[in-house]
């Protein structure tokens, strides 16, 4: 089960979050410095899958974005993986280029007759 | 009402506008101002505009929570636009643990019943979203109503709100299951995947629900198997694999319903070959059905067959180039090397490739698994790439890779030489990091493998003379040189170089490993233990050892001042059994399970064996022999201690010899001078003479009634003195009804057994004998009170008595 759901710039800022499961403000800012610094600090040499607590990451960079996924034990981690290209390619189907306010205007305005064609998507992401 | 209600593209434009943060609270707390007002005053037209800009607010980070009632107003109203900012907000601002989500309740349900998609596709999502355990079980109903609707649109998000609600309230599976066999008939890949997603949910959660499902199984197979069969839709395919998403959910599904079940395991088996043959693994989404199916048939009952096809994909997915492939492979590899050794056995060379990554997890994983694989066949190429990892692996690797190493080499060593070389191997590369029972073990196997001494001595030699900072291979060393010091001068080895080496040098090197700060006081331990036993094996004159240890008689750490003023009165006062003491060591006795204490143990007994000798049964043996395991036994119970109870110790080997009164001078209690105690035992006769006969001693007699002790002291044990009682009686009457009672002192233990009569029949008939066992653990003077009663000549006589003059041999 995806238990956290992280976009967050090469600088470190979070800029978006979603979690799953309630957690605890202050934790969850702690959670995200110890995530993003054990991503930031991968080089392309390195898998995109590592261990953190009883979580495990899986991350995936998109230029100056990384998106980071924290699932539980039983999640197979390379569907995750795909999991997080198919969420990019659905907002960049949308948007010309998924840029940091994107998701912004995406959950406040809510055309109609898009939402039709992103719920078809983002089904997958909500099954989740 | 004021003014200035800017539209949210303008206040985005405006913040982003803010060159600082503080420009940017600036905007924004005006902005809230703006909104709290509008709130409180009401503006119908305008509210979902405000509350928009209040949500893009809360994204950044401010305060929202003024914004809560206005969510709630909003989402009551008959207007689209407003209704749907409402939810949102409800969405992003209230969650469980506010008080007012409660208030929704009723709104979502009005707004379930009426008939508008839309609408109730945003009150589902809502609901899904932040449905608190009391909203589901209300709303339960109502869901499930939805689930059976004519629109696609509506029935997937009911299945997913439905998702929700199981994990929330598990209880309400009973309501969710009936539609569930009904809904997996769906052509809709979103609705087909929510479905499976809440029929997973269900069979975790209920044993009964499991029974329940796996009725559907073979539908579940027909489905999956059209989706890799047919052709893709393009609308759900990705990198030319169909909706891997739904495949790979449908797969763990059928992992779930088939595990511990044959039948549904043998309805699978088909399957999960076809999807394994027929999946083009070359991109990510491809593999991570392959993966998915993998993991599925590794638990599941299925055909051996299957098992070997999942683990040849595995093994390809390890020659794949894409890393985290190589990883989900390998950690996989690793649950099955238990269950499957030989099928995973084939791909060890590639496992061994992955030793060579530069990913720490990677290569972590493949030592895990490399370690796993290591079996009696292949130990010996395995320990070479292994002990090349060793090499160049991170540090915090190496700990993990030296134990395994030596564990795997004292599982399978094929030969005694080979398990020396390896174990040599691992202490010159990675001395610092193996575990502390590794020289105990080096130790005991060098000591037990007689034929390769003169080998290890000049190995381990070598390699001290290269490098004495790594510890647990000086420690070793220098034990090895001191025992076998005259294997490493005399001759040649025909196994190693020969190799010229002066006694100069050896006692040099030791005197180095002495004094470097380098090492750790236990090595300074051993080497000098080491100095002294070169003292006999080698034939130059002993001055300069006895330089060292007279040097060292003033150290600082107590230890090796111990050792080295105990070695100094080896070499002054007894250089007559010098000889004796510093022989050759028996082979130390491993047992079992507790190896590492018998090893602590025997290097314990070693030093004090080599400080107190202990003569056998039978007579002393001349330098030079080496001491026979007979010889070991009758020190083993006498010397199971503690290190620093070295001088009690002797006293209890004084103890057992002691007997002979000549000796009758007192050892002194604890610690005495280590110089001391060996005088005492060393004084000894070597031979235990049996002990001298104690006199008896009338006690009483009265009217011809005679009380006579004897005693008896046990060689074996020190503390036992048996006492017999015989009454005899010279007299002409009968003394019957005899009865003897004994007290002793309180630090006595006194044990009364059942005398043989109560009658003393008269005129020297048979005596009357009652034995006494006394324990006398403090070594107390022993003092008796006897009392006795007792008819004679038609008298009951009593008498109450002390016996204080009782021998000295009886207690001392």
């Amino acid at each position: 089960m995806i238990k956290f759901f992280l976009m967050v710039n090469k600088q470190g800022q979070t800029r978006l979050s979603k979690y799953y499961e309630h957690v605890e403000i202050n934790k969850r800012t702690l959670l995200e410095t110890e995530v993003i610094k054990s991503c930031l600090s991968r080089s392309n040499e390195q898998c995109s899958f590592i261990e953190y607590k009883d979580f495990k990451l899986i991350y995936r960079q998109y230029a100056a974005l990384f998106i980071v996924v924290g699932v539980n034990d039983t999640e197979n981690e390379m569907a995750i993986y795909e999991f997080i290209h198919n969420f990019v390619e659905v907002l960049d189907d949308y948007f010309s280029r998924v840029g940091l306010h994107v998701l912004q205007l995406l959950l406040i305005e809510q055309p109609l007759p898009a939402a039709s064609r992103l719920a078809a998507r983002a089904g997958t992401v909500s099954a989740k | 009402m004021v003014a200035s209600s800017l539209k949210l593209q303008e206040l985005i434009q405006e913040i982003r506008e803010a060159k600082t943060q503080a420009q940017e609270r600036e905007v924004i707390q005006k902005e809230c101002a703006h909104i709290r007002a509008s709130f409180r005053d009401g503006d119908p037209l305008h509210s979902h505009r405000q509350l928009a800009k209040l949500l893009y607010a809360h994204m950044l980070g401010y305060p929202a929570h003024f914004g809560q009632m206005e969510c709630l107003k909003l989402i009551a109203s008959p207007r689209f636009t407003d209704k749907r900012v409402g939810y949102l907000g409800a969405m992003l601002l209230l969650d469980e643990r506010q008080d007012a989500h409660l208030l929704i309740t009723n709104s979502i349900k009005n707004d379930l019943s009426q008939g508008i998609e839309a609408v109730q596709g945003l009150a589902l999502c809502t609901l899904s979203t932040m449905g608190s355990a009391e909203m589901c079980r209300d709303l339960a109903p109502e869901v499930e109503k939805l689930l059976l609707q004519p629109s696609a649109y509506v029935r997937k998000k009911a299945v997913l709100t439905a998702v929700h609600m199981i994990r929330k309230v598990p209880e309400l599976s009973d309501i969710f299951l009936p539609p569930c066999a009904q809904l997996l008939h769906e052509r809709h890949h979103g609705i087909l995947l929510g479905t499976v997603t809440l029929i997973t949910e269900l069979c975790e959660r209920s044993p009964a629900a499991l029974k329940h499902f796996r009725k559907v199984v073979p539908q579940l197979v027909h489905t999956l198997r059209t989706l890799v069969m047919t052709g893709c839709s393009t609308e759900h395919s990705v990198s030319g694999v169909s909706d891997p998403f739904l495949q790979v959910q449908i797969l763990r599904l059928l992992r779930i319903l088939g595990r511990n079940h044959e039948e549904s395991s043998e309805t699978m088996n088909d399957l999960l070959a076809q999807v394994a043959t027929n999946t083009d693994a070359s991109r990510n989404a491809g593999s991570a059905v392959l993966f998915e199916t993998v993991l599925t048939i590794m638990d599941i009952r299925s055909a051996a067959g299957l098992r070997v096809l999942a683990v040849n994909i595995l093994g390809r997915f390890l020659l794949n180039s894409d890393r985290n492939i190589r990883y989900v492979a390998l950690t996989s590899l690793l649950k099955l090397v238990q269950s499957d050794h030989s099928a995973v056995q084939r791909h060890r060379p590639t496992v061994v490739e992955c030793l060579r990554e530069p990913d720490a997890s990677l290569s972590r994983r493949a030592l895990e698994l490399s370690l796993a694989l290591v079996n009696s066949s292949n130990v010996r190429t395995m320990t070479q790439e292994l002990q090349g990892f060793l090499e160049s692996c991170p540090p915090d690797l190496r700990a993990d890779c030296a134990s395994g190493i030596l564990l795997a080499a004292e599982r399978f060593a094929p030969t005694k030489r080979w398990h020396i070389d390896t174990i040599l191997r691992v202490l010159t590369t990675a001395g610092t990091y193996v575990r502390d029972d590794a020289v105990a073990n080096l130790i005991q196997l060098i000591g037990g493998a007689q034929e390769l001494h003169a080998y290890s001595v000049r190995r381990l030699y070598s390699a001290l003379a290269e490098d004495i900072s790594q510890q647990p291979l000086v420690q070793v060393a220098a034990w090895c040189i001191g025992e076998y010091g005259d294997l490493l001068l005399e001759g040649t080895c025909e196994e190693t170089e020969p190799l010229q080496v002066e006694e100069d040098v050896v006692l040099a090197l030791l005197e180095r490993v002495l004094q470097s700060h380098m090492s750790l006081p236990a090595t300074r331990g051993y080497a000098l233990t080491a100095l002294m036993k070169l003292s006999t094996r080698l034939h130059g004159d002993n001055n300069r050892i006895c330089q060292v240890m007279s040097i060292y008689g003033s150290c600082q750490d107590v230890e090796l001042q111990q050792r080295a003023v105990e070695y100094n009165a080896l070499f002054r006062k007894y250089d007559h059994l010098r000889a004796a003491v510093l022989e050759k060591m028996p082979l130390v006795e491993r047992g079992g399970p507790q190896v590492n204490e018998a090893a602590k143990e025997s290097k314990e007994v070693a030093q004090l064996s080599e400080a107190a000798p202990v003569p056998t049964e039978t007579q002393v043996r001349g330098p030079g022999y080496p001491w026979g395991k007979s010889m070991v036994q009758l020190p083993y119970p006498a010397l199971t201690l503690l290190p620093s109870l070295q001088a009690s110790k002797l006293l209890d080997l004084l103890d057992l010899l002691d007997g002979p009164s000549e000796n009758a001078q007192h050892p002194p209690p604890l610690d005495p001078t280590p110089g001391d105690t060996l005088i005492h035992l060393l004084d000894l006769p070597c031979t235990p003479l049996p002990s001298a006969p104690i006199p008896n001693l009338k006690v009483f007699e009265r009217e011809g009634l005679q009380l006579t002790l004897s005693f008896v002291r046990p060689p074996g044990t020190p503390t036992l003195l048996l006492i017999t009682v015989t009454a005899t009686n010279t007299s002409g009457g009968d003394v019957t009804h005899f009865i003897c009672q004994v007290a002793v002192p309180k630090s006595f233990q006194l044990q009364l057994q059942a005398p043989s009569g109560d009658t003393v029949p008269a005129q020297g008939g048979l005596p009357m004998t009652q034995l006494l066992r006394i324990l006398n653990p403090n070594k107390a003077p022993l003092r008796l009170k006897l009392r006795l009663t007792y008819d004679h000549f038609g008298q009951s006589v009593q008498e109450i008595f002390e016996v204080n003059n009782l021998p000295v041999e009886t207690w001392q």
